[in-house]
């Protein structure tokens, strides 16, 4: 690649020609604020918060520096007067549609508004203030509000749902000053054939997108004596939480998760990777039976609430190749609802099971139909990482402070395979492990083919003399082009793992936000993952068959992987659903 | 037709025809024609029915195998409209009404002389007929874009093929190469005529070299004409279809492109059927589609139909939308010439850009730069507006003075009003004070005087206009018409409506004037695409040159214009009214009640207004025929 020099503050930088002045900038250690810029994903220089002078020879002028190409000899000035006078006077303009309501925002302290109207020291947040728009805030999803009033239409959320997740269920609607992010025909987001992945509340910058809150429910629920109330924790939350915290992307903190749910009130603290090893158990088993039987190949994994949504309104004629194991949360809330309840002697009617993921979608699920083994919803509430987030904070629990503790017993118990879920390819891996175990007696550990962020991975297994080709795929927009070819029989594959967002649930709609200047520049679904991968190589145990509670809850409840009552408490079924109708 | 020779076999057939019109070697089979325009205006002012009364009455009095009718597009006088031209003679009638059309008929048509008092009344001199080119607006007209509007069927391929039609793309595909035609695009200096004066043939030259090996490139058309006011592009579609795909195919040839979109506005229907017939009459003889006069050369040309939003004009929004996305413009680099319509290696020209093309490449480089000035060649089409006697369309040399287009084109103000300001390029252009009168126009020259070149509309405003209300109309406008992408162009330009809006209303401070202006400097170099860029135009350039206007809304909230209704009382001089009471029954608001006083010398009380019920129409004083009442 040809280079070019440029001169950023005085500073003399050789860069590759098609970088961009915000790229360059960086390498020379100037950050430039972004409120739009997504990398590869939004880059459409709306918000002018960027707005960088370069002289490429004929005089200094602003430039939209987040996409602007640097030139050979171009000088950069990152910030000169005009440029901070000009990016304060935009933050003004914005902050006069605003609603400015942050004492009560959920964002306070990690908005990217709020942030920069610091930095750039707006004195009088009201000087522009004139005609506002005034928005109803949309409840009707299940999973997440959208208050407009908030919105400073970046439309991060618009690029995220329409190119890495293929849907685009919201756009802007009307033009001008009257233009507001939402769906066609003012439809409320939960008519719409979205997903509830949540990747727009991921990527929101502000507080407009947020899940809807059940920390109150959750906490009155363990203020009540008559209830059991258990916790279950997905395998990502560990490895995102900590950020909540002002610990670095990446910091596992499961043992102080284990230590402060204890904190907060929890009866059990269980942990959802023993449901992904009991998950391992009965979907290897339903793929070598349809790999053996000739049922319907490929087998499509069914963790991931917002990739079976999608499947359901896009290609609902695909449904036969999903898996009908429940996925881990529900299987966790089923087998403690029926196994864990009769073995405890409590009813299922006052255990009340909260799970923690990092997952929106998982706030839909537990309304599904068939999610009810023991006649009451599997999962009562499902919190998302952030929320145990600002739990942990109300309860003035010192959460770095805390000793790591360990799940309880025995729905606390679970192997590397199961915590290697929160990764793309993890539940590919998984499986693949205990497949290969049932099949041939080897023990497999690692799978690299299976792992990272490349959006389609494709890896073929020779196991027992057979040939076994997966495909893993994340991100929804990659997740159509191995269905399109499923659809038109193209696909040779025999087992294929989905996850709605892409990195997998490391980098779910229910993890903390990470500012898009971070992000821009850290792939946050890598250091996520790395993580849970170190876990899974710390383990003793770690392949699911192995796991002396799953063994145990076999044993004692349900006979063998694929029986009738496996079917009964961990299996599902779904519904076709139509685009843009419920 | 499949070769050059075809092609001149039916030129040399339409010549004669079509010479009768031009003053030319006339041959045509009729012993008159009459052409009567088929443009917009003169079609809503009642054209249509004045072809129905000919036809009839031709029928009737076996003129029908005499003379033919030709509906034509514009002559460029809209404010006569319909008009009727009869050739030989050039007899112009103008505001023709459906029931002269027997007497022209008999006497003119049949009779052989022309019907002196329903023609254009500049024509008539005493007992002599003035011809057209003669009269004030058409003298200093000359005519390069609009050379067939107003001369020809443009529902006829065959009329345009008279008129050399076709015969440049001949001439291209079969001497020239592409660094040719590109050269003679560069060497004319023709600059776009959309608005921002980019030379043409630099961007034809950019696409042809930029993407080496493009697998696929894109000719386009600007037919969105958005700017109020503005109607050269509509008038040369509706009059001139051809002479657009044919340049569009000359570009075509000369980047490297085998297809071709044309966004044109669906609010211009009469337009749109046109382009319609006039594609697929090119498509049928052979001058789009596969192996263009016998060469290897393949071209085609679609429509695509724009919903009217303003900034579908601006390049990127334009291809936006031609993809099938909500119109609105992305940042550029890329430049449309790298990545343009479907990320492709594209031009855009406008309808009148293209229009001057197979002139230029007929005629040669140098006669087009001969016209002029140095830096912009050849002619400018302008759209007439405001105050001013002759609307309508009208095509000068380039470095022709505003004063030679407004008062010996235009006719001057109406009614004996002061010339106050001209406007020109629309809402991102500004205002020219009296002082700029004898500036050559070019597109230098108005950027240099703070408005700009734009598509060309050209509105007149006089005493009576109020210059802040002026630019809060433009911006308005631009309001209205942002598309709510970037910040400061959907959130700035509110809040500059906003302080305008306050200042006419006499709230405003000095203070605001500063925040304004800033406002404004900011929206001009932080948006993101030529419509924030330029929306502040039209106030900066009235600050600059009508301030003491503001001032005067400021400090003494007055509007000198009398136009803001805030700031107006109405007030009836007792002493000079009669007590009619018109004014009582014309008033909306029952705001007009009698006194008890009666003036001197006259025999009814005096009206007086109760300005808590005024809304200050100015219903009152339209109706008083005493000059009673006055606005203060």
């Amino acid at each position: 690649m040809e280079n070019i020099t440029v001169k950023i503050n005085g500073v003399e930088l050789e860069v590759p020609k098609g970088t961009t002045v915000l790229e360059a900038a960086h390498m020379a250690g100037f950050e430039i604020p972004t409120l739009c810029y997504m990398k590869e994903i939004n880059e459409i220089g709306a918000c002018r918060i960027c707005v960088t002078e370069v002289n490429e020879g004929r005089g200094f002028r602003l430039v939209a520096g987040c996409v602007y190409p640097c030139s050979n000899n171009m000088e950069i000035l990152t910030s000169s007067p005009k440029v901070i006078e000009s990016r304060k006077r935009t933050l003004e303009l914005i902050l006069s549609t605003h609603d400015r309501k942050c004492l009560s925002c959920v964002r306070s302290g990690n908005c990217e508004l709020q942030k920069l109207a610091k930095d750039y020291g707006v004195e009088d947040a009201t000087v522009y203030d004139g005609i506002k728009n005034e928005y109803e805030v949309d409840n009707s999803a299940a999973h997440m509000y959208r208050d407009n009033n908030k919105c400073i239409l970046c439309r991060r959320c618009v690029a995220v749902c329409a190119k890495t997740q293929g849907i685009g269920v919201i756009g802007a609607n009307e033009r001008g000053f009257k233009t507001y992010i939402g769906s066609a025909f003012d439809m409320g987001l939960g008519e719409t054939s979205c997903v509830s992945c949540g990747q727009c509340i991921a990527v929101c910058p502000v507080g407009a997108l947020s899940e809807k809150d059940y920390t109150k429910e959750v906490l009155a629920a363990i203020a009540d004596p008559e209830k059991t109330v258990l916790v279950q924790t997905a395998p990502a939350v560990r490895a995102g939480l900590g950020e909540c915290f002002g610990n670095p992307i990446g910091t596992n903190v499961e043992g102080k998760m284990a230590a402060t749910l204890r904190r907060l009130g929890f009866d059990k603290v269980f942990d959802t990777d023993f449901a992904a090893d009991l998950t391992i158990m009965e979907e290897a088993n339903e793929f070598l039976d349809r790999f053996t039987n000739g049922g319907t190949l490929p087998l499509i994994t069914s963790c991931s609430p917002g990739w079976v949504k999608f499947c359901e309104h896009y290609y609902p004629d695909l449904l036969d190749h999903l898996s009908s194991c429940k996925s881990p949360q529900q299987m966790f809330g089923a087998t403690a609802k029926t196994y864990y309840a009769q073995k405890m002697g409590i009813d299922p009617k006052n255990i009340v099971m909260v799970s923690i993921m990092p997952c929106t979608a998982k706030k839909f699920e537990i309304g599904r139909p068939d999610q009810s083994a023991a006649g009451v919803p599997d999962v009562d509430y499902a919190l998302t990482t952030r929320e145990l987030g600002r739990m942990i904070e109300r309860a003035g629990i010192l959460f770095n402070s805390l000793p790591d503790e360990k799940f309880d017993d025995p729905l606390g118990i679970s192997t590397g395979a199961g915590v290697i879920f929160g990764a793309t390819g993890g539940v590919m891996e998984a499986a693949l492990r205990t497949a290969v175990y049932t099949l041939t007696g080897e023990n497999v550990t690692d799978l690299p083919e299976v792992r990272g962020t490349k959006a389609i991975k494709e890896a073929t297994y020779n196991v027992a003399g057979n040939d076994v080709k997966v495909i893993v795929t994340s991100g929804l927009a990659n997740a159509r082009k191995v269905l399109d070819d499923i659809r038109a029989g193209k696909c040779d594959a025999q087992f294929v793992e989905v996850m709605a967002c892409p990195g997998g649930c490391v980098n779910g709609g229910g993890q903390p936000q990470v500012p898009m200047g971070v992000r821009n520049f850290v792939d946050i679904r890598e250091e996520r993952a790395k993580v849970l991968y170190n876990l899974d190589k710390s383990m003793p145990l770690r392949q699911s068959h192995e796991n002396p509670a799953i063994k145990k809850v076999y044993e004692e409840f349900f006979e063998k992987p694929g029986s009738h009552k496996a079917h009964e408490v961990l299996h599902t079924s779904y519904v076709k659903r139509k685009v843009n109708e419920i | 037709m499949k070769t050059l020779e075809e092609l001149k076999v039916v030129r040399d057939s339409m010549v004669g025809e079509v010479a009768l019109r031009t003053h030319g070697n006339a041959s045509s089979k009729y012993e008159r024609h009459v052409l009567v325009c088929g443009g917009t205006g003169c079609t809503s002012s009642g054209s249509p029915k004045i072809i129905e009364e000919l036809k009839k009455e031709f029928a009737e009095k076996g003129l029908t195998d005499k003379v033919q009718i030709v509906k034509t597009g514009c002559f460029g006088l809209c404010e006569r409209g319909p008009i009727m031209i009869v050739y030989p003679e050039g007899s112009f009638y103008s505001r023709v009404k459906v029931d002269e059309i027997p007497r022209i008929v008999d006497e003119h048509l049949i009779g052989g002389n022309p019907v002196k008092e329903f023609l254009y009344e500049e024509t008539v001199v005493g007992d002599e007929i003035k011809s057209l080119d003669d009269t004030s607006f058409y003298k200093k007209q000359h005519r390069v874009a609009l050379r067939n509007c107003g001369v020809i069927d443009p529902e006829n391929i065959n009329e345009y093929i008279g008129r050399d039609g076709y015969q440049a793309l001949g001439k291209v595909l079969t001497t020239m190469t592409p660094e040719d035609v590109i050269q003679t695009i560069l060497d004319s200096g023709l600059r776009g005529r959309g608005g921002g004066g980019f030379p043409t043939g630099m961007k034809w030259k950019l696409a042809r070299n930029i993407v080496p090996n493009a697998d696929q490139k894109y000719v386009c058309c600007n037919a969105d004409e958005g700017d109020p006011g503005a109607f050269m592009d509509r008038s040369v579609l509706e009059g001139d279809p051809h002479v657009v795909l044919e340049a569009m195919s000359i570009a075509g040839y000369a980047i490297g492109a085998t297809q071709g979109y044309i966004y044109v506005r669906a609010e211009y229907p009469i337009a749109v059927e046109r382009l319609n017939i006039a594609i697929k009459q090119a498509r049928e003889n052979g001058m789009l589609g596969k192996n263009i006069f016998g060469t290897d050369f393949c071209f085609d040309i679609d429509l695509r139909l724009g919903a009217g939003a303003f900034v579908c004009g601006e390049e990127t929004a334009l291809m936006t939308s031609i993809e099938g996305n909500r119109g609105e413009p992305r940042p550029r680099p890329p430049f449309p010439a790298e990545k343009g319509l479907f990320q492709k290696p594209t031009i855009l020209n406008n309808v009148e850009t293209y229009a001057n093309i197979p002139q230029i490449i007929l005629n040669g480089a140098d006669w087009f730069a001969s016209m002029g000035t140095e830096k912009s060649k050849g002619t400018k089409v302008f759209a007439l507006g405001g105050k001013i006697k002759n609307t309508g369309l009208v095509e000068v040399p380039m470095g022709t003075t505003l004063r030679e287009v407004i008062e010996e084109i235009g006719g001057g103000i109406p009614n004996g009003k002061k010339f106050k300001a001209a406007q020109t390029g629309g809402p991102s252009g500004g205002c020219i004070d009296p002082s700029n009168f004898d500036i050559p126009i070019d597109y230098d020259n108005l950027i240099g005087i703070g408005s700009m070149m734009g598509s060309g509309g050209l509105i007149v405003m006089d005493e009576d206009n109020c210059m802040v209300d002026i630019a809060k109309f433009f911006l308005e406008f631009t309001v209205d018409e942002s598309c709510g992408k970037c910040t400061p162009c959907r959130i700035g330009t509110k809040r500059m409506w906003e302080i305008l809006d306050k200042i006419t209303k006499g709230k405003g401070t000095l203070e605001d004037l500063d925040k304004l202006e800033e406002l404004a400097y900011h929206i001009k170099a932080n948006s993101l695409c030529g419509l924030g860029q330029t929306a502040p135009n039209p106030v900066l350039s009235t600050l600059r040159c009508f301030r003491d206007e503001y001032i005067a809304h400021v400090v003494d909230k007055k509007c000198p214009a009398g136009v803001c209704k805030d700031l107006l009382s109405f007030e009836i001089e007792k002493d000079k009214c009669i007590g009619c009471g018109m004014c009582a029954k014309q008033c909306p608001a029952s705001a007009i009640t009698r006194t008890d006083y009666i003036a001197p010398g006259k025999k009814l009380a005096a009206m007086e207004i109760d300005k808590s019920k005024c809304v200050k129409c100015g219903a009152c004083i339209a109706t008083c025929k005493f000059k009673a009442i006055i606005k203060k």
